[in-house]
């Protein structure tokens, strides 16, 4: 398991997002939001975000996520997906 | 701050506008009584021989007599591939005139260098049946319109004519081919469009018509859109449009199966009415799922032996293919979406221009919108009193246009939405749409993939559809069942600028548009 | 009363948008691809995918299916404990070639039961026969398990596998298909038949399920939701089929009122296979909402 410290995860696809993680960078979380659907589920994107990390354990790094509609499970999905891949956990 | 007051459907409209004037709420959907006159214009005389034909556009504005604070109006046959708005709009600013109003049919994306003259007061206000692009961010974000703009809909806007609500100094009328006394026609030349159904009650009612084409034909040119009677100047230019935005090759049905689902229930819906008869008539938007209804009704009329009375609206290769089955006797076409029925209007004599007058005024002593039975809509939003909004956007941003939305709604006898349930993460159904363009009780039913909802006016054509077995639920639990989905959208921020108003097609103030702050 | 299996449709599990809408074309069952759909390097993310959307997404009462890797790949152990922790209980194994692969799931499966205090024995399993050394062995993969529900058949490897080509006319899966359906038969589960895959054909698509409905299947897996109404329309029994069930049906009951043994309807004698045709007729009159 090597530790790449950055992964990515997702498309661009209606309903998708693209979750890039960079784990090596920071004191704590900076989560940068580009949705579609910001202005109507921009805060409940961030929370999902926030809570999906909290469960991965992870406290520093930044965290972007290019969204295009996706519903919570998508993100919680795209994430987890992109944390594992940061930390190696790819397979 | 202005005086308020709630209008019919709830909302907060101002009783006076600085730069517009006096405001009356909508009262409900058939409640305003006209009064007063029709606009009249002066009346002028012509000689034998005489010249129309100007130079440029320079000239013809010099002509018309052009100065600051003036009304210029255009058509929107072009769509996105209109040059005219632009080029007029550039020329004016050169004269250094100011405070120019543009009244068009509508306005899209290729619009978008009226930004700057909007900053620079060349321009200083709108009135539009719809706005797409930057033009619209700019006007909804940036609030940089002095006055608000004015959304009309395709009846509405030659209700507002015929009303002197909008005098129009010069109309500009872009004309896919025209003679030099005048006379113009959609269907030949490089930009043909077909229908000049929007540029008629401009002509009639302008005090002063310019005419430009960039394709000029020996006289008369016939047939006859706009006659030389009504025209002043004729300006020949290089180009006024890019064929490539004005109409597509052909449009083609829907091949997502979510839309094709929502269509066939929508069918079945219809059909459900018992409306689906020998001599019926029906209109549908060109968008996803609508037009696929008119696929799925085709089957229908071809199994049972049912032939319609007319299509109409908007037209598209698909309905032209239908008046050729025979599936109906007419299409009455205020604007061709694709070549195929440019070609059809240009040959068929059962496919008929009408004007937006004709099509959906409703202060006239009938329009077509009155004779319809089936009216398939779109929707961007419609919420629990089944008011829709098709005008902003999920951020509160104009991105639409209001069309002939809320002239169909009110006359036909039947209006159905169709959407789907959820367009990405954003619910269609919602508590409170964003900008109401068409009043629910003028709404029948909201069919989705996931169910149908009827207006509760509606209870017989409920009792229709549960008998048709459709999955009927009420607007409240199609809601919910998005939202368990999507979760609760949050409200837009807005600021108390008014950025547009938007008028029902009785001239009455329905809704208006904040600005968008982050 | 056992379910209905008419349809079966793919979606590839790394499409949010299709994972939540594919319920609305109602198919039978939905079988999420994590298999031929999924690229080696995506196989993380849509497994990801697919276990949040099975945390959280309501399925409608729809059979849910995963079609994993199979368990020789590197993947296929891990698609297996991720989603059965997830809630996954119908497992559908691509390339099962002999009874001893359905035995190696079965075993997990206990396992992963124990692990996560699942019912043991609630996970099912369909295997999907795509070899001709699948379809020799086609008897014992439908017994290997007491968890199997079904066994399915891919033409588009089979035909690969046995050097022939695919035609129209489908002479070479006649045999493959018919074993297919007599080992299922035999076990007493479904018989899945193959996709078609020219989703524009509708006409060929239809007599393709025409002939597999003929041949015994239960059902079809299919890969666009514009196939299902067609499946479903084949599979509807016509009225008179429906009625004669309906009074097999009345006429077991009265005899299980009368404490009679031998059950006997217009003078003939109702045995076991009767009985089980009506129901089944009944069954697909309910699944098609005649009933």
């Amino acid at each position: 398991m090597e530790n790449k410290g950055i992964g990515q995860a997702g498309s661009l696809e209606s309903n998708d997002l693209i979750v890039t993680v960079n784990l090596m960078v920071g004191e704590e979380l900076d989560i940068e939001l580009e949705s579609t659907v910001k202005e109507k589920f921009g805060k409940q994107i961030l929370r999902v975000v926030k809570e999906t990390l909290e469960e991965q354990e992870i406290t520093k790094g930044h965290i972007k996520i290019v969204d295009k509609g996706a519903l919570d499970f998508a993100v919680r999905a795209r994430v987890k997906t992109a944390v594992k891949r940061a930390q190696g956990r790819d397979i | 701050m202005n005086n308020t007051v709630k209008n019919a459907i709830g909302r907060e409209i101002p009783l006076f506008i600085e730069g517009i004037g006096k405001l009356k709420a909508f009262q409900g959907a058939y409640n305003n009584m006209p009064e007063g006159l029709k606009h009249g214009t002066k009346l002028t005389r012509a000689f034998k021989g005489g010249e129309k034909c100007l130079w440029d556009l320079k000239d013809s504005l010099k002509k018309c007599g052009i100065k600051d604070g003036m009304t210029l109006s255009f058509h929107h046959h072009f769509r996105n591939g209109d040059f005219l708005v632009n080029q007029v709009i550039d020329e004016v600013a050169k004269m250094g005139i100011k405070d120019i109003t543009i009244f068009a049919s509508s306005l899209q994306g290729v619009h978008k260098p009226l930004i700057e003259h909007i900053k620079n007061g060349v321009v200083t206000g709108i009135e539009t049946s719809g706005i797409r692009g930057e033009l619209g961010e700019a006007i909804t974000k940036d609030h940089i319109l002095k006055k608000p703009v004015i959304i009309r809909s395709h009846g509405g806007r030659p209700r507002a004519i015929a009303a002197g609500d909008s005098k129009i100094d010069i109309a500009f009328l872009a004309a896919p081919a025209a003679d030099r006394y005048g006379n113009v026609n959609g269907v030949e030349g490089p930009t043909a469009c077909g229908s000049m159904g929007y540029a008629m009650a401009d002509a009639e009612y302008a005090e002063k018509v310019v005419v430009v084409t960039d394709y000029l034909v020996d006289y008369p040119a016939t047939p006859v859109s706009i006659p030389q009677t009504l025209v002043d100047y004729v300006v020949k230019v290089e180009k006024i449009g890019d064929p490539t935005g004005i109409v597509s090759g052909a449009t083609r049905i829907t091949k997502n199966p979510l839309e094709l689902m929502i269509a066939e229930e929508a069918s079945k819906a219809v059909i459900a009415s018992g409306l689906v008869k020998e001599g019926f008539s029906f209109q549908a938007g060109t968008g996803g799922p609508s037009l696929a209804v008119a696929h799925f009704l085709r089957k229908k009329m071809v199994q049972d032996g049912i032939k319609g009375s007319f299509a109409a609206g908007g037209t598209t290769g698909y309905l032209v293919d239908m008046l050729n089955e025979g599936l109906f006797k007419t299409l009455l076409d205020v604007q061709c979406f694709d070549l195929k029925a440019v070609e059809s209007i240009k040959t068929n004599p059962n496919h008929v221009e009408m004007s937006a007058d004709f099509y959906a005024n409703p202060h006239n002593k009938g329009c077509v919108a009155n004779q319809l039975d089936i009216m398939i809509l779109s929707a961007t939003e419609i919420d629990v009193d089944f008011n829709v909004n098709v005008i902003t956007g999920s951020n509160g941003v104009i991105m639409g246009a209001s069309g002939g939305h809320s002239d169909t709604a009110a006359g036909a006898k039947l209006s159905i939405v169709v959407a789907p349930l959820l367009r990405g993460r954003l619910p269609i159904i919602v508590d409170e749409v964003t900008t109401v363009i068409t009043p629910g009780e003028t709404i029948d039913a909201v069919v989705t993939e996931r169910g149908v909802a009827v207006n509760p006016a509606r209870k017989e054509l409920e009792d229709q559809f549960r008998a048709a077995g459709l999955n009927v639920m009420s607007i409240e639990e199609l809601k919910a069942m998005a939202e368990k989905l999507t979760g609760k959208p949050e409200r837009i921020n807005t600021s108390g600028e008014i950025v547009g108003l938007v008028e029902y097609r009785d001239g009455t103030i329905i809704d208006v548009i904040r600005r968008v702050v982050e | 009363m056992r379910s209905l299996r008419r349809t079966m449709l793919f979606v590839p599990a790394n499409n949010p948008n299709m994972m939540v809408n594919a319920v609305v074309f109602r198919p039978d069952a939905i079988i999420f691809d994590l298999e031929d759909a999924i690229a080696l390097r995506e196989k993380d993310s849509a497994r990801d995918l697919l276990v949040e959307a099975l945390k959280t997404v309501d399925y409608e009462g729809i059979e849910i299916l995963v079609r994993v890797n199979p368990l020789y790949t590197p993947f296929g152990e891990t698609d297996v404990r991720e989603l059965v922790k997830a809630g996954l209980r119908n497992i559908r194994l691509p390339m099962t070639e002999t009874k001893e692969d359905i035995e190696k799931l079965d075993a997990l499966l206990w396992e992963l039961e124990k692990e996560n205090d699942i019912e043991p024995g609630s996970v099912k399993i369909l295997g999907a026969i795509e070899t001709a050394k699948g379809v020799i062995n086609a008897p014992g993969i439908a017994t290997a398990s007491t968890r199997m529900v079904g066994i399915s058949f891919g033409a588009e490897d089979f035909t690969r596998t046995i050097g022939a080509e695919r035609s129209k006319g489908g002479q070479e899966l006649f045999v493959a298909r018919s074993q297919i359906v007599l080992a299922a038969a035999a076990a007493g589960i479904d018989a899945i038949d193959t996709v078609f895959a020219d989703v524009e054909d509708i006409e060929g698509f239809r007599r393709e399920v025409e002939s597999a409905k003929a041949l015994g299947f239960a059902g079809k897996s299919v890969i666009h939701p514009s196939q299902i109404p067609v499946v479903h329309d084949v599979f509807t029994p016509t009225m008179e089929e429906v009625e004669k069930a309906l009074r097999v049906m009345q006429a077991i009951e009265d005899a299980e009122k009368r404490g009679l043994g031998v059950i006997s309807l217009d003078g003939k004698m109702v045995d076991a296979p009767v009985v089980a045709r009506a129901a089944k007729v009944v069954r697909l009159a309910k699944g098609a909402k005649i009933l």
